[in-house]
């Protein structure tokens, strides 16, 4: 248990449920943190691969992967710099139904999703499996902002937000753990927000 | 911070994995400092000195009698020195329940929670040329990088391009009046002042653009991104670009 700061009560102390530890309601507001120049993605000659330790390495088209099943995300968004974004609707298709096509290998453990602009990070492939995944091309009704990864990210919304991989280009499906960018700058290997999981060592 | 960061590292900086990480620690408050009427800078004394890089941040929580904590991240504006001392500086966002209580509350003497260095990304190693260009509180952590230059006896490694909207909004006024930083002032320049004032403009940043240099953008969503076009546009790479967004943390 901490020691607590003198004079600090906190505010809002009506708890919402759905926040973790440590986080705090963003409200309507959608903060942008990126560590680079935001890209501008043609459609007409955006991809998404799955590629590794697969059965059939396959890529999409931005029409191919629009043919496939829908699916939504309704629910709350972490980022590990304290905000969460709660109530949100994110539309695009499930990570099940592409790995479905692309058939990892049973020596298959990881991934790493790996982005247009080069940036990666890492997951367990437990962590995009059954319902927990999506890449997403529509946030709350709008097609998704520039800012926020459009034309399409990765949503693993039970993991902190860098996990959710902005201007999302493929997964590299791995039979190891391969540390993603912020994952080699101190930041933790899996990052989940309930267990506060932000740093190294955490 | 995350969330997005490229590949194409230019090989001058330091490689990933490579910046000083601490844990949490107590820090003591020595002294509070204003800047502008909405940002204080924050002195203090660590526990467990660690020399970061200059870019990179701490995080600041706050536990409450009753366990609930906050925390937030807030750049290091003084340059490395070995010295177990670092400076914050705190922008008051009116609804911030982090940075009113440093504000209002926080006195020299004060024992805050403390992790850090943190960030392996933003950083300016020491060597190398950089073009650094900040909008309002994002100056923060560029002006480490240019005390750091200044420290090593290199300023000529580093220019400082910084956006306020007018003279009051000026962080570290003193020493960023002078050689090595541009200050353009988009509503109010001081008297006498040759530019007119404006938003930041291709031909603020062109002077300054080197080709081996890279460039550390910060400040808010909009100055970022608009930061970032205008660099492209003089000609600096997107690969040569470090961009750290402020969001709207409290």
């Amino acid at each position: 248990m901490a020691k607590f700061t003198r004079g600090f009560t906190g505010r809002g102390r009506a708890r919402d449920a759905r926040l973790p530890p440590g986080q705090y309601d963003t409200g309507t507001q959608w903060p942008v943190l990126t560590a680079e120049a935001t890209p501008t993605l043609a459609t007409d000659t955006w991809t998404f691969a799955i590629e590794g330790e697969v059965e059939v390495e396959t890529t999409w088209t931005w029409d191919q992967i629009h043919a496939l099943p829908g699916s939504t995300y309704e629910g709350d968004i972490h980022c590990v710099t304290t905000w969460s974004k709660l109530g949100m609707t994110f539309r695009g298709v499930s990570v099940d139904t592409l790995l479905d096509i692309a058939r990892p290998r049973p020596e298959a453990t990881h991934v790493l999703a790996v982005s247009h602009t080069g940036y990666t990070t890492n997951l367990p492939l437990a962590d995009v499996r059954d319902h927990k995944a999506w890449v997403v091309w529509e946030a709350d009704g709008e097609p998704l902002p520039r800012d926020h990864g459009g034309p399409a990210r990765l949503l693993v919304p039970h993991l902190y937000f860098w996990k959710s991989a902005k201007w999302v280009a493929g997964l590299r499906v791995l039979d190891h753990d391969e540390p993603g960018f912020w994952e080699q700058n101190g930041y933790h290997d899996r990052g989940d927000p309930w267990l506060e999981q932000r740093y190294q060592g955490d | 911070m995350p969330e997005n960061v490229p590949e194409n590292e230019p090989e001058v900086l330091p490689g990933r994995g490579s910046a000083p990480t601490g844990g949490w620690q107590t820090a003591r408050v020595l002294s509070l400092t204003d800047e502008t009427p909405r940002a204080k800078t924050i002195r203090l004394a660590l526990e467990v000195p660690t020399r970061q890089l200059a870019g990179q941040h701490y995080v600041v929580r706050l536990t409450a009698p009753d366990g609930y904590t906050a925390s937030r991240s807030y750049s290091v504006a003084s340059a490395p020195d070995g010295s177990g001392e670092i400076e914050l500086t705190v922008e008051r966002l009116d609804d911030g329940e982090v940075s009113t209580f440093l504000h209002e509350v926080v006195e020299p003497g004060d024992e805050l929670e403390v992790r850090g260095p943190i960030g392996g990304w933003f950083v300016w190693p020491g060597e190398g040329r950089a073009l650094l260009v900040g909008g309002g509180s994002g100056v923060v952590p560029l002006a480490a990088m240019l005390r750091h230059a200044r420290a090593l006896g290199r300023p000529d490694l580093v220019h400082l391009v910084v956006s306020v909207r007018t003279p009051h909004d000026l962080y570290y006024r003193d020493e960023l009046l002078g050689d090595g930083v541009t200050v353009v002032y988009t509503r109010e320049a001081p008297p006498g002042s040759a530019r007119a004032p404006g938003r930041l403009r291709v031909d603020d940043l062109a002077p300054f653009v080197m080709p081996d240099a890279t460039a550390f953008v910060c400040g808010g969503t909009s100055f970022c991104n608009a930061a970032t076009d205008l660099l492209a546009s003089a000609g600096v790479g997107v690969d040569r670009i470090r961009v750290e967004r402020f969001g709207p943390t409290g």
